[in-house]
C-alpha cells in the first residue's frame, strides 16, 4: 500500500501544474518558488506589542486611522495606545513621553506648529526629549507612479537635535535678531556613525555628506571632519561631499547619483523634501526618527505643516506614506512577514492606479485607498 | 572667484557684496525654449537677501568640539529686500510675491523677516502676497514650478532655492543673475562657481554670463541691444547645432560664441 501511494505521489508531482486538477492544487497550493529562507522567531515573539499612537492634527487622525484599520485587517501583533496631542499644547504631556519610553516605539501623525508664535514646535520637543537624533526619509520611485525622474533611490539621514533648530534666538536691539546655529562634534559624530552603519546594514554603496562649509567654515567644517573620520572606518563604502546648493541642483537633474545622504538639521529638511518631491511627493514617502532607545515613525517629509484644510474636509489625505512607515515599524519590531505583506499590498494598489488620492493625480478618498489596500493583502 | 572650503579667508564674492552693499540678488529662471528639460513651464524670479542672514561669517568655537554660527536678521535689511521684490514685481508685471521662510522653527528671525514682508505687501495691494515654508516650497518646486512667480527670501534659503531653480531649467551654465545695491548699483554675474576642473580648456558655457550681461544692459535701459543679444542666444540654443558639454553637445566655447555673433 505504501509503495502504491509513493507511485501515485510521484505521478502527481511530475505532472505539469494545471488549474483544473483539484488534487494537485490541494497538495501544492502553498508552494511559493519565491519564498526566501524562513524567519525563525523566538518563542513568545508573537505576543502583541504595544505601540504608542499619536494621531496629531490636521490630516493626522485620518491617516493614523488608516494604519489602525490595516493592522486590524492583517491581525498584526501590535496594539495601539492612543494619546491626544495637539500643536497648541505648551509641551508634550508627560504621560505620552512615559508611554513611548515604556513601549519604545511610536507612530504619529503630524503636529501643527504655530507660525511666528511663542510656542516651540512639539514635533521638535518630542525629538529632543527622547533624543531621537537621526531622522530618516527614504525616497524611491514607486512602480506605476509616473514621475519626472527615474532611478531615484535615496535615503536622507538628517541630524535631528541641533544645528539651526537649537531654538536659541534673541533680539539684540529692536530690529536686530540673532539665531544661533550650534554644531557639536558629539552630535556630528553620532549621526555620521549612524549613517555609515545604516549603509553597511542595508547594503548601500555610497554616503554623501551635504554641507555649506565654504561659507560656514567652522560649523559645517566640524560636521565634515566628523564624517570623514567615520568614513575611514568603513573602507567598503564610498564617501563624498557636496555643497548643499549644488546638491539641490543635482537632485533635480541627476538624482541617480545619490544613495545615502547625511546632513545637518536644516539642509536635511530641504534635501529630504526635495528628494521626496522628485520621487512622488510627501504623500508617499515613509520615514522615521530613531535614537539609541526609542523610535518614532511618521510620514517621511513634512506635509507642509499638517496638510491643507481642503483635503482634510474632503477626507482625501494620502495614507500611503504612513502605511509604508508602519511597514518600516513592523520590520523594526521584527515582524518581517507582516511588513512584507503590507508593503506588497500598498505597492500593488499604486501600480494598479485605480485608487489614488489627489496628490497623485487621482480622485479617491482616504477610505477608498485603505479599502483597496486591504483587498490587495495576501 | 574660488573660495577655499572649510578653511582660509572669507569668500571674496561675499566681501564684494558687503563692501558695495549689494543687498538683493535677482535671478530670473525661465525654461529656455528649444532646450528640453524635465520642466517646461518654469518662469520665476528668485530675489535673495544678499548681506546678512546665515552668511554673516560670525562663527566661533565655544569649547573644543562645540561651534556656534550666528544668523542675523535685521529689520532694515529685510525691509530693503522686500521693497525691492515688490518694486520689481510691479515694474515687470508680475502678479504674485511669495516669501519663503522657516518661521515655525526660527520664530524670531524668520518671524521678523515675514513681518517686514507683510508691511511692504500692504503698500502694494494689487500684488498678491503669500508665505510658504521652505520645505514645502522645495517640494512644490520640484513637483509643479509653475505655481511660483516672484520669490523673496533670506540669504541661505535664497542660495539653495535659486540653485534648485537653476537645476530645473538646465543648470548653472544658463542662469544669469544681477546683484542690486543702494543708489542703483548693479553687478551682473553668472551664478556658477569658478569650475576649476574645466578651467582653461575652452569648454565652459558662456550663456550664463552673456545673459547676465543682457540683464545689465536692461538695467542701463539699453533695452533694444539687450533684446538683440538675448534673441541671438536663445535662437542659437534652440537651433541645437552648437551646444557646450553641459547642455549635451560638444562645441567649444569659442564656436558657441561665434554662432551667437552670427545670429545677431
Amino acid at each position: 500500500m505504501a509503495r502504491r501511494s509513493i507511485l501515485v505521489l510521484k505521478q502527481l508531482f511530475t505532472k505539469s501544474p494545471s488549474s483544473d486538477s483539484p488534487i494537485f492544487l490541494g497538495l501544492c497550493s502553498r508552494f511559493n518558488p519565491n519564498r526566501s529562507v524562513t524567519y525563525m522567531p523566538r518563542p513568545g515573539d508573537g505576543t502583541p506589542r504595544a505601540v504608542t499612537l499619536i494621531p496629531g492634527d490636521g490630516i493626522g487622525p485620518l491617516v493614523t486611522g488608516a494604519v489602525e484599520k490595516l493592522m486590524e485587517a492583517m491581525h498584526a501583533p501590535v496594539y495601539f495606545e492612543k494619546y491626544e496631542v495637539h500643536g497648541d499644547m505648551k509641551k508634550v504631556p508627560q504621560e505620552v513621553i512615559d508611554s513611548i519610553v515604556k513601549n519604545k516605539v511610536c507612530l504619529k501623525g503630524g503636529l501643527a506648529t504655530p507660525m511666528g508664535g511663542g510656542v516651540s514646535s512639539l514635533n521638535l520637543q518630542l525629538r529632543k526629549e527622547l533624543d531621537l537624533y537621526a531622522s530618516l526619509v527614504t525616497c524611491f520611485n514607486l512602480p506605476g507612479l509616473p514621475t519626472r525622474h527615474e532611478n531615484v533611490d535615496i535615503v536622507v539621514i538628517r541630524e535631528n537635535t541641533e544645528g539651526e533648530y537649537a531654538g536659541l534666538e534673541h533680539e539684540v536691539v529692536p530690529g536686530v535678531v540673532e539665531s544661533l546655529k550650534v554644531i557639536t562634534k558629539f552630535c556630528s559624530e553620532r549621526i555620521a556613525k549612524y549613517a555609515f552603519e545604516f549603509a553597511y546594514l542595508n547594503n548601500r554603496k555610497k554616503v554623501t555628506a551635504v554641507h555649506k562649509a565654504n561659507i560656514m567654515k567652522l560649523a559645517d567644517g566640524l560636521f565634515l571632519e566628523s564624517c570623514r573620520e567615520v568614513a575611514t572606518k568603513y573602507p567598503g563604502i564610498k564617501y563624498n561631499e557636496i555643497i548643499v546648493d549644488n546638491c539641490c541642483m543635482q537632485l533635480v537633474s541627476k538624482p541617480e547619483q545619490f544613495d545615502v545622504m547625511v546632513t545637518p538639521n536644516l539642509y536635511g529638511n530641504l534635501v529630504a523634501n526635495t528628494a521626496a518631491g522628485i520621487a512622488g511627493g510627501t504623500g508617499v514617502m515613509p520615514g522615521g526618527n530613531v535614537g539609541a532607545d526609542h523610535a518614532v515613525f511618521e510620514q517621511g517629509a513634512s506635509a507642509g505643516n499638517v496638510g491643507n484644510d481642503k483635503i482634510l474636509v474632503q477626507r482625501k489625505a494620502n495614507p500611503v506614506a504612513l502605511l509604508l512607515s508602519s511597514a518600516m515599524m513592523l520590520r523594526h519590531l521584527q515582524f518581517p512577514s507582516f511588513a512584507d505583506r503590507l508593503e506588497t499590498a500598498v505597492k500593488r494598489v499604486i501600480l494598479e492606479g485605480k485608487y489614488r488620492t489627489k496628490d497623485l493625480g487621482g480622485q479617491s478618498t482616504t477610505q477608498e485607498v485603505v479599502d483597496a489596500v486591504i483587498a490587495a493583502l495576501d | 572667484m574660488a573660495t577655499p572650503i572649510g578653511k582660509g579667508h572669507r569668500s571674496l564674492n561675499l566681501t564684494l557684496r558687503k563692501e558695495l552693499n549689494l543687498y538683493a540678488n535677482v535671478r530670473p529662471c525661465y525654461s529656455l525654449p528649444g532646450y528640453k528639460t524635465r520642466y517646461d513651464d518654469v518662469n520665476l524670479i528668485t530675489i535673495r537677501e544678499n548681506t546678512e542672514g546665515e552668511y554673516s561669517g560670525l562663527e566661533h568655537q565655544v569649547v573644543k568640539g562645540v561651534v556656534e554660527s550666528l544668523k542675523i536678521i535685521t529689520r532694515q535689511a529685510s525691509l530693503r529686500v522686500a521693497e525691492y521684490a515688490f518694486h520689481y514685481a510691479k515694474t515687470h508685471g508680475r502678479e504674485r510675491v511669495s516669501a519663503i521662510h522657516k518661521a515655525n522653527i526660527m520664530q524670531k528671525t524668520d518671524g521678523l523677516f515675514l513681518k517686514c514682508c507683510r508691511e511692504v505687501a500692504e503698500k502694494y495691494p494689487d500684488i498678491k502676497y503669500e508665505e510658504v515654508v521652505i520645505d514645502n516650497c522645495c517640494m512644490m518646486l520640484v513637483k509643479n514650478p509653475a505655481l511660483f512667480d516672484v520669490l523673496v527670501m533670506p540669504n541661505l534659503y535664497g542660495d539653495i532655492i535659486s540653485d534648485l531653480c537653476a537645476g530645473l531649467i538646465g543648470g548653472l551654465g544658463l542662469t544669469p543673475s544681477c546683484n542690486i545695491g543702494e543708489g542703483g548699483i548693479a553687478l551682473a554675474e553668472a551664478v556658477h562657481g569658478s569650475a576649476p576642473d574645466i578651467a582653461g580648456k575652452n569648454l565652459a558655457n558662456p550663456t550664463a554670463l552673456l545673459l547676465s550681461a543682457v540683464t545689465m544692459l536692461r538695467h542701463l535701459k539699453l533695452n533694444d541691444k539687450a533684446d538683440r543679444i538675448q534673441n541671438a542666444i536663445l535662437s542659437t540654443i534652440a537651433e541645437g547645432k552648437y551646444r557646450t558639454a553641459d547642455l549635451g553637445g560638444s562645441s567649444l566655447t569659442t564656436d558657441f560664441t561665434k554662432s551667437i555673433c552670427d545670429n545677431l
